[in-house]
């Protein structure tokens, strides 16, 4: 291995919000980096909220669970409120299997409801919500 | 296992379909690999979305306790069958590492583990149906696990 | 190993199941049909199941295989035997008669190896080799008849189970599932897949677990309503559970058990008053949508 290659998961910025997706194949090094790389995002560009689309995986283990609660606690001391969008059904029962009800993560249906929920929309006169859940 | 239900750690390879491989876990792609395999042989064996991703999930966690924890080693991955018609999964992950030292405190899991002992092995124990470990300082340690499709 | 006498009759064997496979058919097929608990799989259907064993057994032998082996070690003999008794199982014929049609068989080879042979002695040994080949044959008929009907007896008992466990949909984005009889953990699973596709597939934000037809709740019981409630808001969706009756509500205290973290309502009414409540304050887009359908 030379020198590592670009991080493979794209951030898109949406306003104040960042927009991410994770895919299936996705490889301990690459989400490592992906942790990385989205809080120096959050911090640069003082991002209120982010939007992880996980509905493409089709498994989450422990470690990509840690990845995603480690991601919400640095974006949490950051400022910015992160919201996990679109587990499948499969995987929201193996999780719970495993016994790792991601605390402290926000979770909605989609990411458009997500995104939603961070306030931002096409009519900025009502405000959403998402439900937060395991931590109520 | 369930209380009262005979091991089927130890049965035999169904002779219907018989499929046994090999794979190695040497490095991270060996990762992914290996999850490739076990989800083919789980929808091979019949098993339903849940259950594929259940086996899938526990076989990550064991391949990546060997690989990072006992410093690389093999997943054996075998279809079996047994009286009455059941089919299952069988996943058997060895490595020779340093062994794990206190295997009930790898099997108590707080809700969720961090690094350290633990490596989650109490949450892959209840993704599957039935769970063997062998281990011993110093010679490595194997995990067996199987489930059956519901 | 085998010896020399093995292989002349298992020659004579192989020659004898090619050269009058039609007559060995006929013969194995009438014998099969006068027995009337088999008619119900029709003539032509047990003349090309019949056929397949008597190539594959054919086959199985000219491997060279120990006799004793074919049947088990043979896969395409196996699997013929095995399709032929589930396909028994599942008809619903009796273990009896699933096993009498592989002793058919054995009576039926030796009849017509018996035409075809003058010499007593190898007619003997032909015997012996017969016996060997299709005694394996019967074991492992009556075991995959057994495996049939525990096949049978599971599906039965899953479709069971998901009749019992039906998602209805009681008002836009709010899904509930009227809970009857006990949890365990494999209704559970089943419960929780039924109810979180359904909510994939309506993006529905609420889903209530109405638990008025449980008859008690003890910590089993609600550590799996709990394990629901969390897979539900890992979704991203919220779970809320009605139906809590006085004496469920005290059990729950008397035993210690923890759901402050689960909204809970009395009556499934109050339950949907709240999830209703829940949507005008979060989803304002579905409570509009509701307005103008119901317009």
């Amino acid at each position: 291995m030379t020198a590592p290659p670009p991080a493979g998961v794209p951030i898109i910025r949406l306003g104040d919000i960042l927009l991410t997706g994770l895919l299936d194949d996705l490889d301990d090094k690459t989400a490592l980096r992906f942790t990385e790389e989205l809080t120096e995002r959050i911090a640069d560009e003082g991002a209120r909220g982010v939007v992880i689309d996980i509905s493409r995986l089709e498994i989450i283990d422990s470690f990509v669970a840690r990845v995603l609660t480690e991601s919400a606690a640095a974006g949490r001391l950051l400022g910015a409120r992160m919201i996990v969008a679109g587990m499948r059904p499969a995987v929201a029962i193996t999780l719970c299997g495993l016994g790792l009800a991601l605390s402290g993560v926000e979770t909605a249906l989609t990411a458009e409801r997500a995104v939603a929920a961070l306030g931002w929309r096409r009519d900025p006169a009502r405000v959403h919500g998402s439900r937060p859940h395991a931590t109520r | 296992m369930r209380p009262g239900e005979a091991s089927a750690v130890d049965a035999p390879v169904s002779p219907v379909g018989f499929t046994e491989s090999t794979h190695p876990v040497r490095d991270e792609p060996d990762l992914l690999a290996t999850r490739h395999a076990v989800r083919s042989a789980a929808v091979a064996a019949g098993f339903d979305l849940v259950g594929q991703t259940m086996i899938v999930t526990a076989a990550s966690e064991l391949v990546r306790n060997a690989y990072i924890h006992g410093g690389g080693g093999t997943l054996t991955i075998s279809a079996i069958g047994a009286a009455h018609g059941r089919r299952g999964l069988r996943l058997t992950v060895a490595d020779s590492g340093p062994g794990i030292q206190d295997v009930e405190a790898a099997l108590t899991d707080g809700f969720s583990t961090g690094a350290g002992l633990g490596h989650g092995l109490g949450g892959t124990r209840r993704l599957v149906d039935e769970f063997a470990i062998d281990t011993e300082a110093g010679r490595g340690t194997t995990v067996t696990v199987v489930r059956w499709v519901t | 190993m085998a010896t020399e006498d093995d292989l002349k009759v298992r020659d004579l064997l192989v020659r004898v199941l090619r050269e009058h496979d039609a007559e060995i058919l006929d013969l194995w097929v009438r014998a099969q049909s006068e027995r009337a608990a088999v008619t119900a799989l029709g003539e032509r259907e047990l003349r090309s199941e019949a056929a397949g064993v008597i190539a594959a057994l054919r086959e199985g032998l000219e491997t060279g295989l120990p006799v004793g082996d074919v049947v088990e070690r043979h896969a395409p003999a196996r699997e013929a035997v095995v399709r032929l008794s589930v396909r028994r199982a599942r008809a619903g014929v009796d273990p009896t008669a699933t096993a009498l049609a592989t002793l058919a068989l054995k009576d039926t080879l030796l009849d017509v190896l018996r035409e075809h042979t003058d010499e007593p002695g190898a007619l003997f040994s032909a015997a012996i080799t017969v016996n060997r080949l299709l005694d394996a044959a019967g074991a492992l008929t009556f075991a995959s008849y057994v495996e049939g009907r525990e096949e049978i007896i599971r599906t039965q008992h899953r479709q069971m189970l998901e009749l019992s466990t039906p998602v209805v949909r009681l008002w836009r984005g709010v899904l509930a599932v009227p809970l009857i009889g006990t949890l365990d953990s494999a209704r559970t699973q089943l419960v929780m897949n039924g109810l979180l596709e359904a909510i994939q597939a309506d993006e529905a934000p609420v889903a209530i677990i109405d638990i008025t037809g449980v008859p008690t709740v003890d910590t089993v019981v609600a550590h799996h309503l709990l394990q629901t409630v969390t897979a539900v808001r890992l979704m991203g969706a919220e779970c809320f559970i009605s139906g809590i009756r006085p004496a469920i509500a005290q059990t729950i205290t008397q035993l210690g058990i923890d759901l402050s973290t689960i909204t809970t309502r009395a009556t499934l009414a109050d339950a949907l008053a709240e999830a209703v409540r829940l949507l005008d304050a979060d989803f304002p887009d579905m409570a509009s949508e509701r307005v103008r359908s119901a317009l």
